[in-house]
């Protein structure tokens, strides 16, 4: 009885001993390592394919931006990444701030519009997304919808408005609403919405299942989500509008992607961001993932709206001010957000 | 005792961290972090919800485990093994089963025309809880029914006690130690779920604390409300030291236990059969039929190709991790039951420790330590198994430590007296008493690795994708269809081990 069980120990042990060989010796090849806060879905087809066009492998580290920015920040000069690809411009702005990154190549900064960058080239945009007022379809109509992020304090949508103050996307849109309004008006616009019931959700798509199961009428999510739901259900009874024209409701934010300078890798992992780029990754995300491409001449997703109109309406925002996440999560803290 | 210290001081060096990084923040930033307005509001909610759940899990575990092991109900071993495979679906999936069932547009409203209302808030983190932490409770106490001593009820059968008397004053105090392994194991779930009470919307510590770590200076902020949480662990784990001091609890004639006799429920035969059913319908078949149905999808092949590496790399940490775990846990629980003292039994709560603490730290105060001491093991599968063994340590322990608790030294007392040496004794005497014990040790932690995300997020080697990793990505995206193969093949893997479970027990009975 001894025997057998201390055999039946030695498998799992021989397994753990092979797999740490395993790991140790691909640790040794010469590989990019990409550490990502975009999910594997909107990343994956990319990376297969910069690998078969550049013969160069990436070995991906999926996680969430926040969670993988703080693991950065303690890895410090010993990190093994080589680029970060980012969900969020805030969080690139941390890694900025700890003086983390190397400056992006010249020409690939050149390929997208200024705003899209950040300000010493420290990190360059790879899709746009817009932050949009998804509201029923079934209980709502077009005459009943407010025209700025502002009226949502109106008391007939008292408890029907769904927001997630833990997402980073809505932190962002708080940060641009500070640096364009100023504090004093933000903290006004988050009291009276707190006072008008708004429902916290954990992140968007909770909005938007919240808003088609009758919890909520309205709710401020991200553009892309309701698109997926609606790519699985057409009859998914959600739609989504922008506010008028400028308002800071419709915030374009972009994920964004930048080296690090302790990377062994500088010429790879360049080439890598620049491929972000390149027409063939920006269609992929105009057409699978339904984000906003950031160069010229890719076609949107036909279920968008066209991208001069997206940022004719799109307030003007400098995506370097979105940086002052800490401003706006003491703000939160403030109001009892967080 | 020198492999139980090191795995103390591998519980405690994160918690160092953690420390050195509370007082890195300045008093005024930890000031912000504790006392906010909504800390009171959030401290209530983490323990009325932390009982509520303990309340609800013993209460229906308990009729549970007795109908299944000590009665004849039909087929009661596959109701054991059915009721226990809830074990296998990750929390916050539950949730998300019970979320999309309700409401305008809910899964009901679709089958029948008739929408239910939408769980959220207290009540729906208490279903959601009690339901997912349902079979760590029901293990616990099958186990302890498995390896208790039927003689005692005979004995008060004798005296004339009535049936239910009897459950009070014979069976109901020898099952302590199983509720209290359970309600220990239970509670530290509630106070440290993230994934069932945001999806719920109710608002805990850990909520605070996911908030913390969201922060763009965050890991300062985060130490103390980490800590906070760790403190309020560890209350409940002195607590559950405090109640179990005064259980002893070893047979006092023979080794083996007396053979059970079933009890006859008669009538009560339906009641009993359309309770389980019942359980069995909200924790398992709502959970996998949502998977299934509704937005999901049945998955095609070509995703299912895709799910093979994930499956081997979830293997390859799950098992190890399981073993390291268990072979960790059996030095610990030996000394704290064989020779209690204040160091052995302070070493075994460090092992609850390691449980206590918020994985997002744990893992984030590991990769501080390897990259400073080992910085050639940062992000490999060592490290990773590492952590997992050390996080998951007290379900190797609680197992280990009750079949610990019915075998009765005098045994081992009796083997040395015979010649035995100490190894040849353990191996021969104890270790064969306690077996049962270490295969329920093995299965949790396998279960648990399977379905871990935070751990795995931070440490895991680039390019290492667990199964849960994709499950979690995709539905984070909204694309529920590709999510579907990866819950499947973990409830599937899961299953098989459930059933390793279930049938291990008859060897204890």
């Amino acid at each position: 009885m001894p025997a057998m069980k201390s055999r039946r120990i030695y498998v799992p042990v021989l397994v753990l001993l092979f797999t740490t060989v395993l790991g140790a010796a691909q640790a040794g090849a010469e590989e990019l390592v990409l550490y990502s806060g975009r999910s594997k879905s909107l990343v994956e087809p990319i990376v297969q394919q910069f690998t078969q066009e550049t013969g160069i492998q990436v070995q991906v580290k999926y996680g969430k931006t926040a969670q993988l920015s703080v693991a950065l920040l303690e890895e410090g000069d010993r990190s093994p990444a080589d680029v970060f690809w980012s969900q969020d411009a805030g969080a690139l702005g941390a890694l900025v701030n700890a003086g983390m990154f190397a400056p992006v190549d010249e020409k690939t900064l050149e390929l997208v519009p200024e705003v899209y960058r950040g300000a010493d080239g420290e990190w360059v945009a790879t899709s746009g997304r817009a932050r949009v007022l998804a509201y029923s379809s079934a209980r709502l109509s077009g005459d009943d919808l407010p025209a700025s992020v502002f009226d949502l304090t109106d008391s007939k949508y008292h408890g029907k408005v769904g927001w997630a103050p833990a997402n980073a996307s809505f932190q962002s849109f708080v940060t641009a609403m500070r640096k364009t309004h100023g504090d004093d008006k933000t903290r006004a616009w988050l009291e009276a919405m707190i006072q008008n019931q708004a429902q916290v959700y954990p992140k968007n798509t909770a909005i938007i299942q919240g808003i088609a199961a009758g919890e909520i009428d309205l709710g401020l999510p991200n553009h892309y989500y309701l698109l997926r739901f609606k790519t699985a259900d057409s009859a998914y009874p959600v739609e989504q509008t922008g506010f008028t024209s400028g308002d800071i409701g419709n915030l374009v934010n972009v994920a964004g992607a930048g080296v690090l300078k302790t990377s062994k890798h500088q010429d790879a992992a360049q080439a890598f961001v620049a491929y972000l780029l390149s027409p063939k990754a920006q269609q992929f995300f105009a057409s699978d993932t339904f984000e906003y491409p950031v160069v010229a001449d890719v076609i949107p997703s036909p279920k968008l709206q066209p991208l001069d109109q997206l940022r004719e309406g799109a307030p003007q925002v400098d995506l370097d001010s979105l940086e002052d996440l800490q401003g706006t999560l003491d703000l939160l803290a403030e109001v009892g957000l967080r | 005792m020198a492999p139980a210290l090191l795995c103390a001081a591998a519980v405690l060096l994160p918690l160092g961290y953690l420390v050195v990084r509370s007082f890195g923040a300045d008093a005024g930033q930890v000031g912000r972090a504790l006392f906010r307005r909504q800390s009171l509001t959030q401290l209530s909610n983490t323990l009325l919800l932390c009982v509520a759940v303990v309340g609800v899990t013993t209460l229906t575990a308990l009729p549970v485990a007795w109908l299944t092991s000590r009665t004849d109900l039909p087929m009661r071993r596959l109701w054991a093994l059915a009721l226990v495979m809830p074990l296998a679906i990750p929390g916050y999936l539950m949730a998300y089963a019970l979320l999309s069932l309700g409401g305008a547009y809910g899964t009901a409203f679709h089958l029948t025309g008739f929408s239910v209302p939408r769980l959220h808030g207290f009540a729906g983190s208490l279903i959601a809880l009690s339901v997912y932490n349902f079979p760590y409770m029901l293990l616990n106490l099958r186990a302890g029914l498995a390896s208790y001593d039927t003689s005692l009820e005979e004995v008060a059968r004798a005296l004339g006690h009535r049936p239910i008397k009897m459950f009070f004053t014979v069976v109901l105090p020898q099952l302590r130690p199983s509720i209290l392994a359970g309600g220990l194991l239970v509670s530290l779930h509630v106070i440290s779920d993230f994934g069932v009470v945001s999806l719920m919307r109710y608002e805990t510590f850990s909520y605070a604390l996911y908030q913390a770590y969201q922060g763009a200076h965050g890991t300062r902020g985060a130490a103390p409300i980490a800590l906070l949480m760790i403190a309020l662990a560890g209350i409940i784990i002195v607590a559950e030291l405090m109640l179990l001091r005064r259980v002893v609890l070893t047979r006092a004639g023979a080794g083996q236990a007396r053979v059970r006799r079933s009890l006859r429920l008669k009538v009560w035969k339906l009641p009993a059969l359309l309770f389980v059913c019942g359980l069995l319908l909200i924790g398992l078949v709502l959970p996998v039929f949502t998977i299934l149905y509704g937005a999901w999808g049945v998955p095609s092949g070509r995703q299912w190709r895709s799910v093979s590496t994930s499956v081997i790399d979830s293997l390859s940490v799950s098992a190890p991790a399981a073993v390291a775990a268990t072979l960790l846990a059996l030095p610990i629980a030996y000394m704290a039951r064989r020779y209690p003292s204040r160091w052995s039994l302070t070493l075994e709560r460090l092992g609850f420790l390691g449980y206590a603490t918020p994985p997002l730290a744990f893992a984030l105060g590991l990769l501080v330590v390897t990259l400073g001491l080992v910085p050639g093991l940062y992000q490999t599968m060592f490290v990773l198994i590492y952590a997992y063994s050390l996080h998951f340590l007290a379900e190797a322990v609680g197992p280990i430590r009750a079949g610990l608790f019915s075998a009765n030294p005098r045994l081992e007392e009796a083997s040395r007296a015979l010649g035995m040496g100490p190894v040849r004794t353990f191996m021969r005497v104890t270790l064969p008493l306690i077996r049962p014990g270490m295969i329920v040790s093995l299965s949790l932690v396998f279960l648990s690795v399977m379905k871990e995300l935070p751990l795995t997020m931070l440490l895991a080697p680039p390019g290492f994708e667990t199964l849960s990793m994709n499950i979690w990505q995709y539905t984070e995206e909204a694309m529920y269809a590709s999510a579907a193969p990866y819950a499947l093949v973990v409830l599937g893997v899961s299953a098989l081990f459930v059933g390793v479970l279930v049938f291990n027990e008859r060897g204890a009975a």
